[in-house]
């Protein structure tokens, strides 16, 4: 059982993407590989990568899911800063860790839920649904925060920003975590299967008994939970919660990683290591960027341009090989493979 | 005549809740009510205005446009960078900045047609762009202080009763008649809604497809330019950074004012009514001086909820006439 | 009206349109062969046929959709190769699809003018558009609020304003493929008295249809295609309904109704496994009995579009019935969906796989355990190990030709496709299976295989639900033959009864105020077979 769907062969070229952008960043600067040891934790260029990535892939690896189904979630950022302002603001207020923890997660499937709920039930397209929380989102979060930028002094919910496990720093370990429990929930279980289903046909899916809502819903609040951990690394990271500012436009770097992964926006097989890779990918070459003494303003110049050969690459083989019944292409160009029948095709 | 009741609703109910809102605010704060207040209004959303028409075209068109806020940050920048670097005097600027946004719209639209892209992942990749454009002429927040500026911002047009329109505002309200003509009273607009309702029909009926799609993400484009320039008059500098999230306003502004984001169905006035409901949310806040900012992007997503809510409730009562089948 | 009238003057004493010896081919299959097809002025003309008889690749032909391979198409005299819809509208061929093709979110007005508006000072005129609009529509007898949306209307109307934008851009040919599909029985009047009008005023129609009764009730011929063969051309006056069936089946009977006899039909006592009382839904199906018990194939015959398919999807909760019960092992049972039917035992292969039967980029081996994973529940994984053996068992048992069970099943051809889709039912041993036209599009080879699959089934205790076009094949297979027609059922044969002859006199057989009567056939009482 492998973790990401596609053969082998297929994932080549994310990994040589990332092969070659981390050479370019050892050309460009001969120390990137270098990781030394300080106080208990590594330091390095290679760990910052996986540090400052760490955010982004973890909202990857929900997004990934969300995708597959041929849906997208808006709200990730939103529900960061909502995790985060919660995370803030208990702990100013004296709460435990845990109880801190349990209410932040809790705000992230709430969110999640909600979004699900919108999908499935009153199927309202997901762009649109999640538009909603996205843009309310940052007002709960604000209004948890009162509006001011809370910070807090607990070494313990910091710890989670900038201790370490290990010598790894805990929010490289907190993502390797959710990455392997998200892999086994989906791949240990049929619920990867079902995604996929739902994904390429719902009605067929539908139609073989699978429980399409019950999938939809999941893989919304799966998403939110993996927002709500990011929120929490953000927000302890800083020690302190900017609902403002927290995980801004995070959304759209996270569906970046998960196309620059290979997962399909027409949703499908998916793959959650590689949606990772992408994420570490697009931090590689911001690193890249900040090293070699660029703007680090390029970076969006450069994130465009990689979004653009991503879609023209996939462009060609999406409308070739895959057809789709809702496919826009003009008419005619593509002929049933049999006489077609006029009980079948309708114009 | 309950076709056209229902067919207004959404626009109805938008403006009710605008008239409603302002009479709320009208008890609540004695001064509210004045002239001056609503000239604030128009001049303080003059930007959004004009952009959210672009994206109600689009919208309508069954796309959606992610880059307008990153084209007016440019757009800004550009002005900028071409009058106080390049000592340009401001109208060849205007002209260049207009022709490079709507270029660039229309550059997006040709992509969408030509690699049959989804419209949402295309304009993303126009907003790292602009934005990005943005950011390498300069990260600077760069004053304009050409003199026409001034003059510019001196203009306004008075009337008896004591109503002040300033540029910015006088140029969305132009905005918005022109595009409420386009949208109606050309064929260009009947094909926007052709396109939006369904697209294969609508290349079956004979709607050049293409030519339109370009136009209006050009068109979107252009707006975007035209509300940068605005935007530009409006804070005296250009700033790459500018704008940010208006995408995000505009398409609230174009769901609240009855447009539905599937496309086919809405009216530009619905939007200029949804920008001015936004507005409004901000100055009653700003009004009441307890209240904090935060209530407006909640109630605006609560707005934006509930007529999400209502659209698809309108659509379920059409299609339960018979009009399309539903789906499983 | 408009100048789109022509008058059926001296033109008229050659046909309107003649297509002689058209052909096309998709990929090597011969859609059509050597098809001659003529339509005079001021005629209505149906075109008729089984599913692949080439009717819809001639119509696309006609409209431009497709380029022919051979042949000639002449318009009045004048060789014609339209390449494109809008050409063919240019050259006075004018179209309205069954699904219209109308934008349901424009007004009426914009639908019947959009691309040619009338203009004044660069602008839409508006006005002007709403008046012609108003014109355009009053000989049809629609005095409708032409500003509204499309949408708002019923179906007849927006079939009857897609034929009025049709003719009013000087249609002379105007082709109507299947406009009655979705209408009740007082909108077909309204659309018949439409054609009436038109053919009166020398427009020559294209009627396709699968109602025979509505053939009989307007048109003035008919043409029959089968296999993208061209039957034959007969005047409607001249063509009884036996040998109408008989030339789109494609069976040579000669007198077959004199060897209908009401014999005694053999009494099954067995409590069924599902039966259906009053089940039905509005505008898909009249209400109708069914009984199936175990161990026997219950087969759904008549031609396309008589509610065969509609009869499944509802005993399988794809579409919901809107009366009547359901009962399994004498429960009543609600079947609001798919799952629910999965759950009492039921599988269903769809006549429509590519929609609605597989999951394409899934390998074979996914698609097979789909329905047994579904039903297990996601906490429940059907270890990898255990989905091979599954998916290797029914490959080999179903002989599905794949190189391996993990390539992609939109890779295999169309055989191999139906048979994943049976083994994925046949994992979760069903007690009712449901298959609609299970050999549609199916090679030779293949299609010997499933009959003998179907015919294993049956033995082995599964009770079987076939919708079928190829009567061989259901009379070989199945003991109990349920007729239907226009949408309800109107016969059942049993046993001895159940042969080509008769299933072909049940779907000829004229019913009685076939739209009045509301009653339900009871298909328990016997054969009932009206001649």
């Amino acid at each position: 059982m492998t973790l990401s769907a596609p053969g082998p062969a297929r994932n080549l070229p994310q990994y040589g993407a990332l092969f070659a952008v981390l050479l370019a960043n050892w050309l460009l600067f001969p120390d990137f590989f270098a990781i030394r040891l300080q106080d208990g934790r590594l330091f390095g260029s290679l760990i910052d990568v996986l540090n400052r990535g760490a955010p982004v892939a973890l909202l990857a690896i929900g997004m990934t899911m969300v995708i597959a189904t041929r849906g997208v979630d808006l709200s990730v950022g939103a529900v960061m800063a909502i995790s985060g302002a919660i995370a803030a603001t208990m702990t100013g207020a004296g709460w435990s860790l845990p109880a801190v923890l349990a209410a932040s997660l809790a705000a992230g499937l709430l969110c999640g839920l909600w979004n699900g709920l919108l999908v499935a039930v009153l199927r309202i397209q997901p762009i649109i649904a999640t538009l909603i929380l996205m843009v309310a989102g940052r007002g709960i979060a604000q209004l948890v925060t009162e509006g001011q930028i809370v910070t807090f002094t607990s070494p313990a919910l910091a710890f989670i920003g900038s201790g370490s496990f290990l010598t790894v720093p805990m929010p490289v370990v907190l993502t390797i975590v959710v990455l392997a429990v998200t892999a086994l929930l989906v791949r240990a279980t049929a619920l990867g299967l079902m995604i996929e289903a739902v994904g390429i046909n719902r009605l067929s899916s539908a139609g073989a008994g699978v429980n399409t809502p019950v999938v939809l819903v999941a893989v919304y609040v799966w998403c939110g939970l993996c927002a709500a951990v990011a929120g929490l690394i953000v927000t302890a990271d800083i020690r302190g919660a900017d609902a403002n500012n927290a995980g801004l436009w995070l959304e759209l770097d996270a569906i970046l990683a998960v196309v620059v992964g290979g997962t399909s926006l027409l949703g499908g097989r998916f793959g959650l290591v590689l949606s990772v890779v992408g994420a570490l990918i697009i931090q590689s070459m911001n690193t890249g960027i900040l090293l070699s003494g660029f703007k680090p303003e390029f970076n969006l110049i450069v994130k465009a341009g990689v979004l653009l050969v991503v879609l023209l690459l996939q462009s060609p083989t999406l409308t070739l090989f895959l057809p789709r019944p809702k496919g826009a292409r003009p008419i005619g160009t593509v002929k049933p493979p049999v006489a077609p029948t006029s009980g079948g095709a309708k114009p | 005549m309950t076709g056209a009741l229902q067919r207004f609703l959404p626009l109805i109910v938008t403006t009710a809740v605008l008239v409603v809102g302002f009479l709320i605010c009208a008890t609540q704060f004695p001064n509210f009510a004045s002239w001056r207040v609503v000239a604030n209004l128009l001049t303080d959303n003059a930007f959004l205005g004009i952009t959210a028409v672009g994206m109600t075209f689009v919208i309508l068109s069954g796309g959606i446009d992610l880059s307008v806020g990153a084209v007016i940050g440019f757009t800004t920048v550009l002005l900028a960078v071409l009058i106080e670097h390049g000592g340009w005097h401001p109208v060849p600027a205007f002209a260049v900045a207009l022709i490079a946004a709507g270029g660039f719209g229309a550059a997006m639209g040709g992509v969408i047609h030509v690699f049959q892209m989804p419209p949402f992942i295309v304009t993303l990749a126009g907003m790292f762009i602009a934005r990005g454009l943005g950011f390498v002429l300069t990260t600077d927040s760069v004053p304009i202080n050409h003199p026409l500026y001034g003059e510019l911002n001196d203009m306004a047009l008075r009337f008896d009763f004591g109503l002040k329109l300033s540029l910015p505002a006088l140029l969305m309200l132009g905005v918005v008649v022109a595009a409420v003509v386009l949208a109606h009273w050309t064929r260009f607009g009947a094909n926007l809604y052709a396109l939006g309702g369904n697209r294969q029909s609508a290349e079956l009926m004979g709607v050049p497809v293409g030519r339109t799609t370009v136009a209006v993400y050009g068109l979107s484009g252009l707006l975007a330019g035209l509300a940068g320039i605005v935007f530009s008059l409006y804070t005296g500098a250009g700033y790459s950074l500018a704008a940010t999230g208006v995408e995000l306003d505009t398409i609230t502004a174009v769901v609240i004012g009855g447009t539905q984001l599937t496309g086919g169905y809405g009216y530009v006035v619905g939007t200029f009514v949804g920008v001015l409901i936004q507005g409004l949310i901000q100055t009653y806040i700003t009004f009441d001086g307890t209240l904090s900012s935060w209530w407006t992007k909640i109630a605006i997503g609560v707005l934006l909820f509930v007529f999400i809510l209502l659209q698809k409730g309108l659509l379920v009562v059409w299609a339960g006439r018979g009009g399309e089948p539903a789906e499983a | 009206m408009t100048a789109s009238t022509a008058p059926p003057s001296a033109s008229s004493s050659g046909p309107l349109l003649a297509i002689r010896g058209l052909s096309k081919a998709f990929l090597g299959v011969q859609a059509l062969d050597g098809v001659d097809f003529t339509l005079r002025h001021g005629e209505i003309h149906a075109l008729l046929g089984e599913n692949g008889a080439g009717k819809s690749t001639l119509i696309k032909t006609l409209t431009g959709v497709y380029l022919r391979d051979g042949g000639t198409v002449a318009l009045e005299g004048r060789e014609i190769a339209p390449r494109g819809v809008e050409e063919a509208q240019r050259l006075h061929i004018g179209t309205v699809y069954q699904e219209v093709n109308l934008l349901p979110n424009l007004s009426v007005a914009e639908n019947l003018f959009l691309g040619r508006q009338p203009m004044r000072w660069g602008l839409v005129d508006r006005g002007a558009m709403r008046r012609r609009a108003r014109a355009v529509l009053q000989p049809y007898g629609l005095s409708i609020d032409v500003t509204a949306p499309l949408g708002r209307f019923s179906v007849a109307t927006q079939q009857i304003v897609a034929i009025a934008r049709a003719v009013d851009m000087s249609a002379k040919v105007l082709i109507l493929d299947e406009p009655t599909a979705s209408l009740d029985a007082q909108e077909v009047a309204v659309l018949f008295k439409v054609m009436r009008t038109l053919r009166s005023r020398g427009i020559g129609i294209v009627f396709v249809t699968h109602f025979l009764d509505q053939v009989y009730e307007v048109c003035d011929s008919i043409t029959v295609l089968r296999n993208g063969r061209l039957v034959g051309e007969r005047r409607t006056a001249d063509l009884p309904r036996l040998d109408l069936v008989a030339m789109m089946l494609g069976r040579e009977l000669e007198a077959a109704a004199h060897r209908i006899d009401l014999g005694p039909a053999e009494v099954d006592s067995r409590p069924p496994l599902a039966s259906f009382k009053g089940f039905g839904k509005s505008r898909s199906v009249e209400p109708f009995d069914l009984d199936i018990r175990p161990g026997e194939v219950v087969a759904l015959a008549g031609l396309l579009g008589s509610g065969r398919t509609e009869t499944v999807r509802l005993v399988f909760g794809m579409d919901r019935a809107d009366r009547g019960e359901a009962t399994v092992d004498g429960q009543a049972v609600r079947l609001k969906g798919p799952r629910d039917a999965v759950r009492l035992g039921f599988g269903f292969c769809p006549e429509d796989r590519k929609k609605e039967g597989i999951v394409g980029e899934l390998s074979v081996r996914e698609n097979i355990i789909l329905a047994l994973q579904a039903r297990q529940g996601w906490l429940k994984p059907i270890p990898r190990h255990r989905q091979e053996e599954i998916a290797d068992r029914f490959i080999r048992l179903l002989d599905i030709r794949t190189p391996d069970a993990e390539r992609p099943i939109q890779l295999l051809s169309g055989g191999n496709q139906q048979k994943a889709l049976l083994a994925r039912w046949l994992a979760t041993e069903p007690r009712l299976l449901i298959l609609d036209e299970p050999t549609r599009g199916i090679d030779v080879g293949a299609h010997a295989e499933i009959i003998r699959l179907i015919e294993r089934l049956c033995a082995d205790g599964m009770a079987l639900l076939v919708v079928s076009s190829e009567l061989e094949e259901i009379v070989a297979y199945s003991r109990r033959v349920v007729v239907l027609r226009d949408r309800r059922h109107v016969a059942e044969l049993r046993g001895g009864e159940v042969s080509v002859e008769r299933i072909v006199a049940a779907i000829a057989s004229e019913t009685p105020n076939a739209i009045a009567s509301e009653t339900p056939v009871t298909a328990g009482s016997g054969a009932e077979v009206r001649q």
